[in-house]
């Protein structure tokens, strides 16, 4: 009995293989979408974590010294003390085929479950002794060609990006003679030991560099993509919801027998659960190899956006991993439970002789509209109170959810006035009927127009985004990038050459000198700032006191970038205090992209802090025109690497493509948002067309043709659009604010200026038109040709 | 895997260490280990040759490796000691060290035991003084008493100045750890781990004791070498600090210099070194080395209280396992019955601690030692290759 009620009611798939498909890929999509970004989020994760802890025991701390450099007898010293360390040189290592980090380790003293030391030690002799050996995983392996390398051994499990060698090879392939960039403090020290001060004065202990320190930086990144994937995964159960509710009305003659007969509603429910627990399954699977292929074509992207915003390595190709296909199906469940609770819940309700016909959708009634707005005011409450009482990342996240979910409960009512204005301007019966026949078909089409107002609003919203920050960005970088070269020398000897084949030929050489140090408490640059028109006339400030260039130049004042002075509430005119000093805050500017706080001092006062610093780069004013003059001279003449050179135009594009990598990865979700919302759109004009017949047979009968009926259908469609698309106009703006404002600053530390592009909502507002013409396309030309006899069953007696 | 093969040199007697293969410890345990035992190991077994069965093919490279990257010196029958000098490192030799063992007693007569090794191992013969310096060394440090046994290891590059030994004044030194005075004779001698630690005074006036043929070590039958010499005469004060707190010792201690090239044969699976001092201030350094192919090698010093060394070919010496105890997961005898004939000796050597593992990157066991039966006394054993 009951696998027969089953059989009964999985007929009617057979018969409908086309809702079947819409069923099924409407979930797969929203599982596609939420697992693909998922995967991506868990690759560049285990990415962070591997390269944590290929730096030398992950989770141990450092002894650095403030100059930036160790001195290898201070290693020795500190041994020979019971300081249990080991020592690590890093650089960056330039190579035909791109560049690498590379890491000098000494496999001996290497820190517990070193794997670059594990694999050293298989061939000690060829590691430690020259030429050396390279040790990277097997794709930074491919990289690591060229002449004058030492030979490559790949090894599975090592963070990407990254090669291992011994700590003598590193320090001839890096000219570090001597010097260690830090000491890893192991754990298990033995029982005594002098203090540090005592050993070795100049250095300090710099707490480990985790994996949590990636992965906070890249925390905002990865929530902007979740949620994404959330918004996506939303949008994807609206199809769902449509085709479940469209599946249930169809089959009310199948339920009306199956009770009749003698199947208890329970049963039938349960049945009916277990049919969507199959079809979501099978969803799922589809879903997650969606979703892996779009992460693999999404994954490169990412990776190199992390890898411009943050330094972050994350390996280009996609891993399989248990979390998220296990997230995905459960979601994927989770999402069609929901979904479908309306539609089962009616079904237990359902009187065994209740009517088989299908009814058409319910009148909006004014209640439901009531308690849709009621709702949707309270959320934009809750949004204001967020706003004003919560802070972080997270409340800014949730605030955007509750603004777009009352801007989807508020559509129906607003779509509704509309209609009812609109009304008024037709004049003749059929226009009458049609404005009345819309606004009838409103409920059932709002879900879908939700669908499509999120992903339009989203796409204003990000664009909106996008867009300005690309305007300050460009902006700001002209600034920025005052020079007309930037020029670094190899060694201390030749920055004097170059300093005198330099001075007749430039206008202005302004030293480009930085450390990395903590400033309160968290990692900083420290650069200097030569005192020069170039950076008063230029330099972007948002706030500074009136002489803040001088209060810099005679070393007392310093200046900070926006994500310091947001992190630490610090206006102009502030005491800062920096390693050795406490300045005073000359000035705030803006520093975009740059995850780390910065300080700006004068070169004198940067010596003066920390006599090592490496003095190597140097910005060059020229007239622009003698730029490239002079860029071919360095090199032809002077015997500068062309690699230590860069002239201001390459360095802007560099950017520009750092940036726009960046948001590849937002345009794709975009667009595909809005595919899914047209996907919606279908659905539920599907479902309709079949109900409204009985509707549509009167105004045939009356002398309406098929073909005018089909027309009218979808010029409405094209209506409900064009409103839509006119309401998230506003929505996509409050979200933009909500992004630059909020979310950006929060994520960031800096806040952008929000500009507005019409152009852009044109297009779009073309391309909402385009995929609402789309999808009411086919269900406009079934009716066209729907045959006469089945407008003439409506007036059958039996419905 | 069954039978590591052992020590090339380490059957003379000093070449004690011992090596098992399959610890990682000082690499990180467990995850990390696998990679990184065999790492160690390798690396190991370059040193101190010794060469683990289940490993055949890098064994075969590495002896490979050693037949090409020839070029050391081997050990000469005619070479004669020349001090201080030989009392610093051979770079041109493989494989070197300075190993010490003390029997120490608490003012309460509780007995302890400490070891101090430094060893040096040689990728190619010679020495630079940077990172490319083909000399590696490695420290055990190991402090015994009758209910625990604590260990630590150190490893270091040459060529930095982070491990090394100078011949006079006498320092050898890893990291913190040192050996160290104006002459070899009177030194300090310092090491600690995360849980102990020991700082002893060691002086002597007696002459060093060549072992072998006047220092000339024979290892096998099939010839293999080293050069030996002892210093068993140290007499010792100093504080050890235990997790309870310190205590002050005084005993004897014993030094062996050993450095050579060659590596045993392959189907030499471990050995049993035995150094004891009897209560007459009369030594006994003597081994036994098993080997899978050959009856027993055992070999012997008879040391006069003036330090006169009296040799004795193979079969001269005994030493039979009473009793085994469970160490570290396998069977190792820690009650023997030794014997030399030749000047009425038959005692039976007990262990003060039978649980004196030393878990280092390659394990083995070394402790303090009880002697009773025909001579009285106490001393120092130690076992390689029990798996």
């Amino acid at each position: 009995m009951t696998r027969t009620a089953l059989l009964a009611l999985l007929s009617h798939w057979r018969r409908r293989p086309l809702q079947l498909l819409t069923l099924v890929l409407g979930l797969a999509l929203a599982t596609a979408l939420w697992s693909g970004v998922q995967a991506i989020n868990a690759e560049a994760r285990a990415s962070y974590g591997r390269a944590a802890e290929a730096i030398g025991g992950g989770g141990l701390p450092s002894l650095v010294d403030r100059t930036g450099v160790v001195a290898e007898e201070t290693y020795v010293t500190l041994r020979r003390a019971g300081w249990l360390v080991s020592p690590i040189v890093e650089g960056s290592l330039m190579t035909e085929g791109g560049r690498v980090r590379l890491l000098g380790i000494d496999p001996l003293t290497a820190p517990p479950g070193t794997a670059a030391a594990a694999v050293a030690l298989d061939e000690p002799a060829d590691f430690l002794m020259p030429p050396g050996v390279l040790i990277a995983a097997p794709a930074t392996a491919q990289r690591l060609t060229g002449s004058g390398l030492p030979p490559v051994t790949p090894a599975e499990g090592l963070a990407p990006g990254l090669a291992f060698t011994d700590i003598g090879t590193a320090q001839r392939l890096l000219g570090m003679d001597g010097a260690l960039s830090r000491l890893v403090l192991l754990p298990n020290q033995p029982l005594s030991r002098p203090d540090l001060g005592d050993v070795a004065p100049g250095l300090e202990e710099r707490p480990p560099e985790r994996a949590e320190d990636l992965a906070r930086l890249t925390d905002s990144f990865h929530l902007n993509l979740t949620a994404f994937g959330l918004l996506s995964f939303a949008v994807g159960l609206f199809i769902v919801h449509g085709a479940i509710g469209l599946a249930f009305e169809q089959r009310r003659p199948v339920f009306r027998t199956l009770r009749a007969l003698g199947v208890p509603a329970r049963t039938l429910v349960a049945l009916l659960s277990l049919e969507l627990l199959i079809l979501a399954s099978l969803a799922a699977l589809v879903g997650i190899a969606l979703g892996y292929l779009i992460a693999s074509a999404l994954l490169p992207d990412v990776a190199a956006t992390l890898r411009g915003l943050y330094g972050a390595a994350v390996e280009g190709t996609l891993s399989l991993r248990p979390v998220w296909w296990a997230a995905g199906i459960g979601l994927a469940l989770a999402g069609t439970a929901v979904a479908a609770a309306g539609s089962l819940w009616k079904v237990s309700r359902l009187p065994p002789l209740a009517p088989a016909q299908p009814r058409a959708w319910a009148r909006a009634s004014e209640r439901t509209l009531w308690l849709q707005s009621t709702a949707a005011l309270a959320l934009v409450l809750a949004a204001f109170a967020l706003a004003t009482l919560g802070s972080g990342l997270v409340s800014g996240f949730v605030m955007l959810g509750a603004l777009l979910i009352a801007a989807a409960l508020l559509l129906p009512t607003a779509l509704w006035l509309a209609l009812a204005a609109l009304s008024r301007l037709g004049k003749g019966p059929l226009a009458q009927w049609f404005w009345a026949d819309t606004r009838q078909q409103l409920p059932g089409l709002s879900l879908a127009l939700m669908a499509l107002l999120l992903a339009l609003a989203t796409n204003i919203g990000v664009g909106t985004m996008v867009s300005s920050f690309r305007l300050t960005f460009t902006g700001w970088l002209d600034q920025r990038l005052a020079s007309e070269l930037y020029v670094t020398a190899d060694d201390q000897a030749q920055v004097r050459e170059m300093l005198a084949f330099l001075e007749p030929r430039t206008d202005a050489i302004l030293p480009i000198w930085n450390v990395e140090a903590d400033v309160l408490g968290a990692p900083a640059e420290i650069f200097s700032v030569a005192d020069h028109p170039t950076y008063r006339e230029n330099w972007p400030l948002l706030s500074a006191l009136s002489d803040a260039w001088d209060r810099v130049a005679t070393g007392e004042a310093a200046m900070i970038n926006e994500q310091l002075a947001r992190r630490e509430g610090l206006v102009p005119g502030d005491p800062i205090p920096l390693p050795g000093w406490e300045a005073t805050v000359a000035g705030v500017y803006s520093d975009y992209g740059n995850p780390l706080a910065q300080v700006l001092v004068s070169p004198d006062r940067l010596t003066a802090e920390f006599p090592q610093v490496e003095r190597l780069n140097y910005g060059l004013r020229v007239a622009p025109d003698d730029a490239p003059a002079l860029a071919d001279a360095l090199v032809d003449d002077f015997g500068l690497d062309p690699g230590n050179l860069i002239d201001q135009s390459s360095l802007k594009a560099f950017s520009l493509q750092v940036f726009e990598r960046t948001f590849a990865v937002t345009g794709a979700l975009n667009v595909m948002t809005l595919a899914v919302a047209g996907f919606a759109i279908l659905t539920s004009l599907l479902t309709l067309a079949t109900m409204r017949l009985p509707q549509l047979a009167p105004v045939w009968a009356l002398g309406l043709t098929r073909r005018g009926l089909a027309r009218l259908e979808l010029l409405r469609a094209l209506l409900l659009a064009t409103l839509t698309m006119v309401l998230a106009v506003p929505v996509g703006l409050v979200l933009a604010w909500v992004l630059l404002a909020v979310i950006n600053v929060e994520a960031f530390g800096w806040r952008l200026p929000m500009h507005l592009f019409p152009a852009q909502w044109a297009v779009l507002g073309a391309l909402a038109l385009v995929a609402a013409a789309a999808a009411s396309l086919w269900p406009a030309l079934r009716l066209a040709r729907i045959p006469p006899s089945t407008l003439l069953r409506v007036f059958a007696s039996e419905r | 895997m069954s039978v590591r093969r052992r020590d090339h040199l380490g059957s003379t007697g000093g070449a004690r260490t011992g090596g098992g293969a399959e610890s990682a410890r000082p690499w990180g345990g467990a995850g990390a280990a696998r990679g990184c035992a065999r790492a160690v190991m390798t690396m190991l077994v370059a040193i101190t040759a010794l060469l683990a069965l289940g490993q055949p093919s890098i064994a075969q490279g590495l002896y490979g490796m050693a037949a090409e990257a020839d070029g050391f010196t081997l050990p000469d029958p005619a070479y004669r000691f020349e001090f201080p000098g030989d009392h610093g490192p051979h770079p041109d030799f493989r494989i070197e060290w300075w190993y010490v063992t003390a029997n120490l007693e608490a003012p309460d007569g509780t007995p302890y035991g400490i070891q101090w090794t430094l060893f040096r191992t040689a990728l190619a013969p010679e020495e630079t003084d940077d990172w490319e310096s083909p000399q590696i060394w490695f420290g055990h440090a190991g402090l015994t008493t009758p209910e625990s046994h604590f260990v630590a290891e150190r490893f270091a590059r040459g060529g930095i100045g982070q491990a090394g030994v100078t011949a006079q004044p006498f320092d050898a030194w890893i990291d913190e750890w040192a050996m160290r005075g104006p002459t070899i004779s009177d030194v300090t001698l310092t090491a600690q781990g995360e849980d102990f630690a020991y700082e002893l005074f060691l002086d002597t006036d007696k002459p060093f004791v060549p072992q072998g043929d006047q220092g000339y070590s024979v290892k096998s039958e099939a010839g293999q070498a080293s050069h030996y010499y002892s210093q068993p005469f140290y007499e010792v004060t100093g504080t050890l600090t235990l997790p309870s707190g310190e205590i002050p010792v005084t005993g004897n201690a014993w030094l062996d210099r050993e450095w050579s090239s060659q590596p045993l044969t392959e189907t030499q699976t471990g050995w049993d070194w035995f150094s004891l001092t009897f209560d007459t201030g009369e030594k006994l350094m003597g081994y036994r080395l098993r080997d899978e192919a050959a009856p027993l090698y055992a070999v012997s010093t008879w040391i006069a209280q003036d330090g006169t060394p009296t040799p004795y070919p193979p079969g001269a010496f005994s030493a039979d396992p009473l009793t085994e105890t469970q160490v570290a997961g396998r069977e190792v005898p820690t009650r023997w019955q030794v014997t030399l004939p030749d000047r009425g000796v038959d005692v039976t050597v007990e262990a003060i601690n039978p649980q004196s593992w030393m878990d280092t990157a390659f394990p083995y066991w070394e402790g303090p030692v009880t002697v009773t039966g025909s001579h009285e006394g106490i001393g120092y054993l130690e076992m390689t290759g029990y798996d």
